[in-house]
């Protein structure tokens, strides 16, 4: 295997890291929507999207590995 | 069909005004241009919004003011009230880079946050500041800051290089959170715009998703200024109050 095709299929396994984010993502909401709809006055929001936020960085420092391997090495 | 696709293109630094002091190249770059519009325009917008403050605001002093009141709320809530001492930083830190997310998205524009080396230092500022005030204010006793509670002796051994480590690499998650979220939202956007010249009539397609993609990078930009700031605010929680 050459290096262009290595470097292709590893840039390709780093994006697997947005099944996590994917997963993450997805819990922080159902459970926002659970707070809410259990008591709609819980001020639960802004930790929610810090939540979102959080978990969302994981899945793009996958990202920056696989355009690490794509464009820096 | 190939397609030619550019979509780290939008990164490149370009020299305006070429500068060269002692054999370090400090010209003035696009980077620095778009830093220079998104100070201008803050200032502006806090001095002119509130030359002619009344007591019923207007739209652009009612805007200074929330953001004001953003902030103000946020260290209130997470540091106290000893906290707002370094309320001009957090707030200066939160305008840069929500102006520089922001002015990003305006297209032909440069996006400074979308570069490590921007966001690492103002995490690394963040980072150093905060230690500072931590050893200051408490001397030696900041480091009980890695010495979980209630934790038996044994495990201690165990838990405290985890705390040190985690405490060590928050400068450096800080700053590729902020970067990794501008970079790859920006390239997705490019890479979008590029199948909607490639592919003629079809292009609506992806021009609708590019579009729909607009929509939640203003909410990631706002956001990760949000993050940033408020991630501050707790690592100067952690700082003054030693958990």
């Amino acid at each position: 295997m050459d290096l262009q095709s290595a470097k292709m299929i590893g840039a390709g396994l780093a994006c697997i890291a947005l099944v996590g984010a994917g997963i993450g993502i997805g819990n922080v909401f159902s459970a926002l929507i659970n707070a809410l709809a259990r008591n709609p006055a819980a001020q639960v929001t802004p930790f929610a999207f810090l939540g979102f936020a959080l978990a969302e960085a994981t899945g793009l420092f996958g990202l920056a590995i696989a355009f690490l391997i794509l464009f820096v090495f | 069909m190939a397609i030619e696709l550019h979509p780290l293109q939008q990164f490149t630094i370009d020299r305006i005004i070429p500068l060269h002091i002692g054999g370090i190249d400090a010209s003035y770059t696009n980077s620095a241009l778009l830093m220079t519009i998104a100070v201008v325009l803050v200032t502006a917008l806090l001095v002119l919004g509130t030359r002619g403050a009344a007591l019923v605001p207007s739209r652009w002093q009612s805007i200074a003011e929330m953001s004001y009141e953003f902030i103000a709320g946020m260290i209130e809530q997470n540091v106290g009230k000893e906290g707002m001492a370094y309320f001009p930083f957090v707030f200066t830190l939160f305008m840069f880079v929500l102006f520089g997310n922001l002015l990003g998205l305006v297209p032909y524009s440069f996006t400074y946050t979308s570069h490590i080396i921007v966001t690492f230092a103002l995490a690394a500022t963040v980072f150093i500041g905060v230690t500072l005030i931590g050893i200051i204010r408490h001397g030696w006793h900041f480091l009980s800051l890695f010495v979980p509670h209630g934790v038996p002796k044994v495990l201690l051994l165990l838990l405290v290089p985890i705390e040190l480590l985690s405490y060590c690499i928050r400068p450096f998650t800080l700053s590729i959170r902020l970067f990794a979220n501008m970079l790859a939202g920006h390239t997705m956007l490019a890479i979008f715009g590029g199948f909607v010249a490639a592919l003629g009539l079809l292009g609506i397609v992806p021009l609708g998703v590019d579009v729909l993609l607009i929509f939640l990078e203003l909410l990631v930009a706002v956001l990760q200024a949000y993050v940033f700031t408020i991630l501050t605010c707790l690592y100067l929680a952690d700082a003054i109050k030693l958990h």
